[in-house]
């Protein structure tokens, strides 16, 4: 019997009043941005935009509910952007998007921050019903959008963020899934002997957690070896985007197999058109069906990519659809 | 010959390097002023206030433009709040849901495409039409491509951005008709999003031919494109029907100068050659060895120079700064030329 959890990549955008409050909190330069260290009254602010898309997710009728990444100034560079042993330079631009984000440079060593593991301990009671999920970015990805001018090779850098996640997912409290964003595995793939560090890293960061650990991938398909090599990380489930290419991800997982698990990504984060719970349903139907092979323990039923991209009243809406998509997904199952 | 027609009558060289701006100019803080207090529901300026104070505005800076010499001149786009909502407001078939991130606490309004797009009032007429009234030199209008404001909106009605693209393009060449019935002899195609996704020139090339279908010979028609990697957009652009390419180089300090060399570079080039994003006027001496630069790749007689791009987020003195500053250098080099004391680079056409 197949469990239909109803879930997001996270990494939401700021309710409206929260934009404008921050916003002549902060200041609209790059040094006003998040460092770690930000004042009560900013603070406050974050507690109250936690609180509000916690009671969105549960609102929604959502199977897990994130802090919401609301603090994520600079997206998945996040959690370096405010380490120490970092320095941010210039604002660059992030994936093939219209967004922006501070360079990390990593002047020094990675050690044990707790950034990410604060924020999910905020989370606490505000949505009591719904089980937690944590949101990380994953090794690869985030060794993608730094500068190392500390560790001095490519494998020994992503070897030290590997750590470093680790590290962070370790503090962790109580969750019971984990989502690795991995856009990078996709966007600018890891050659040979990289592909295979990529999957150690993320081996490394799940095996930080007993939760149930998703690895999802978007804007695009793994090569076939990347994702072969994906599979022999010790991982509960593979995020695949079907909105932006379904057939080299159908291909993949008919050729290769994946876990036990699947994420799949066939609402789409980056459109403001809402998808019909029942469209929801269809995809996740016709997925189950384009893979005979496979015997699904558990489907995620989510977004392709972050949810930042989308005006708030139409991310509230896609949240929406994407439980009462669940839902439906599950009822035609039975 | 279309760059003939800018020449000003008591132009005082025998070479003309044409200066120009890319568009949009910092705004009097008192402008913004009056926005706010339009915006307010009740607020206590109404349309027809607003309306006075954009005109001032546009008058004002169009004055500038000609006080630092410029040939031809902009209104610093006094009356548009962002390249992408100001023309989306226009064009039916968009809708707003609210604002997006672009990076940190900034936003902008990422418009939604629900239905066919459709031409319904001009976007830009009355915009030009005052601007050409109150200036003496040309006036050229700079229009956001319909590339750009495809990717930049969120698309919920066509199969894909290409298809959006082409049907914008259409309107865009509506407008632009419009605009050359009411006297525009100077069109700049602003395609910024081009840069962040080069792979998609083709499409890009495609939405101009139908940009220019059907425009009389003498409008002169630019393409500009910032901050990106001109190696992957370079030699394709070549082929557009387009008369000058304006590139931003100042400040990546011409690096990139080398990817115009190789296949020979043929169309008019439009040279960036202050940089928007140091708020310090660079001296005469510095922007004529920039000017230099485009000598390496056209002849003077097919060389535009401006800032890299928009110069609206400068402070308003360095702004006018950077513009006089421009503005002598290129008459200095003028007259260098003139005197056969500099030597130009690329080869200069046999006539």
């Amino acid at each position: 019997m197949t469990e239909f959890v109803a879930t997001t990549p996270g990494v939401f955008p700021l309710p409206d009043w929260a934009k404008d409050q921050l916003g002549s909190l902060k200041g609209h330069q790059k040094e006003d941005l998040v460092d770690g260290s930000e004042g009560t009254e900013i603070t406050d602010v974050y507690e109250e935009t936690r609180a509000t898309v916690a009671d969105w997710q549960a609102t929604a009728g959502l199977d897990r509910v994130v802090e919401g990444q609301l603090r994520w100034d600079d997206m998945l560079a996040h959690p370096l952007c405010v380490h120490d042993a970092v320095e941010t330079r210039g604002i660059v631009r992030y994936y093939d998007n219209n967004n922006f984000y501070r360079e990390p440079v990593v002047s020094g060593e990675l050690t044990f921050d707790g950034d990410l593991a604060d924020d999910l301990d905020a989370l606490g009671e505000l949505a009591p019903d719904t089980p937690t999920q944590a949101v990380v970015p994953g090794p690869y990805s985030l060794s993608e959008l730094a500068t190392d001018e500390f560790y001095g090779d490519e494998a020994a850098f992503l070897d030290a963020i590997a750590n470093f996640l680790a590290g962070e997912v370790r503090a962790f409290s109580d969750v019971e899934t984990v989502f690795v964003l991995e856009p990078s595995l996709v966007t600018s793939p890891p050659g040979d002997g990289e592909d295979e560090r990529a999957s150690e890293a993320i081996d490394r960061v799940a095996d930080a957690t007993d939760a149930d650990v998703v690895v999802q991938t978007y804007w695009g398909a793994l090569t076939e070896k990347v994702h072969a090599h994906l599979l022999d990380a010790d991982i509960d489930a593979v995020g695949y985007d079907f909105v932006t290419n379904h057939e080299d991800n159908l291909y993949n997982i008919n050729e290769y197999g994946t876990k036990e698990g699947i994420a799949l990504g066939l609402a789409d984060g980056q459109n403001t058109l809402v998808e019909e719970p029942e469209k929801i349903a269809e995809r996740v139907a016709w997925v189950d069906e384009q893979t005979p092979g496979a015997e699904f323990e558990t489907m995620y039923v989510t977004t392709n990519t972050e949810l930042f991209y989308l005006p708030v009243s139409r991310c509230v809406e896609k949240l929406e659809a994407l439980a009462a998509g669940a839902a439906r997904a599950a009822e035609v199952a039975r | 010959m279309s760059r003939e027609q800018f020449r000003p009558a008591d132009h005082p060289n025998e070479h003309f390097i044409l200066t120009t701006v890319v568009g949009s100019y910092p705004k009097p803080k008192w402008l913004d002023r009056v926005r706010e207090l339009h915006d307010e529901p009740e607020g206590e300026f109404d349309d027809g206030e607003w309306e006075e104070a954009t005109d001032d505005a546009a008058r004002l800076i169009t004055h500038e433009h000609e006080r630092a010499g410029l040939d031809a001149v902009v209104d610093g786009e006094m009356r548009r709040n962002e390249m992408v909502e100001f023309f989306a407001d226009r064009i039916e078939g968009y809708e707003f849901n609210g604002p997006v991130k672009v990076w940190g606490h900034n936003y902008f309004d990422k418009p939604s495409v629900v239905n066919d797009v459709e031409y319904d009032d001009s976007w830009l007429v009355s915009e030009f039409e005052f601007t050409d009234g109150v200036a003496d030199r040309p006036v050229k209008v700079p229009i956001t491509g319909p590339y750009t404001l495809a990717s930049w909106s969120f698309n919920e009605a066509y199969d894909d951005d290409r298809e959006l693209t082409l049907a914008l393009a259409d309107l865009v060449n509506e407008e632009i008709r419009k605009l050359v019935d009411a006297g525009a002899r100077y069109i700049q195609i602003d395609e910024p999003a081009l840069a962040t996704t080069p792979d998609d020139h083709a499409i890009v090339g495609e939405a101009l031919d139908r940009i220019v279908a059907d425009l009389p010979e003498e409008v002169r028609i630019g393409l500009h494109v910032c901050y990106g990697d001109y190696s992957r957009i370079y030699p394709e652009i070549l082929e557009f029907p387009i008369d000058e390419f304006d590139v931003e180089l100042a400040n990546g300090d011409y690096e990139q100068l080398d990817v115009f060399k190789e296949p020979e570079f043929d169309l008019d080039l439009a040279l960036g050659v202050t940089d928007v994003h140091v708020a310090e006027v660079e001296s005469v001496a510095t922007i004529k060895a920039n000017i230099q630069k485009g000598l390496e790749i056209v002849p003077p007689e097919r060389l535009t120079v401006s800032p890299d791009c928009g110069v609206k987020l400068l402070p308003r003195d360095v702004a006018y700064g950077k513009m006089e500053n421009m503005v002598m250098a290129a008459r200095e080099v003028e007259r260098e030329l003139d005197a056969g004391e500099i030597e130009v680079g690329a080869a200069v056409a046999d006539d």
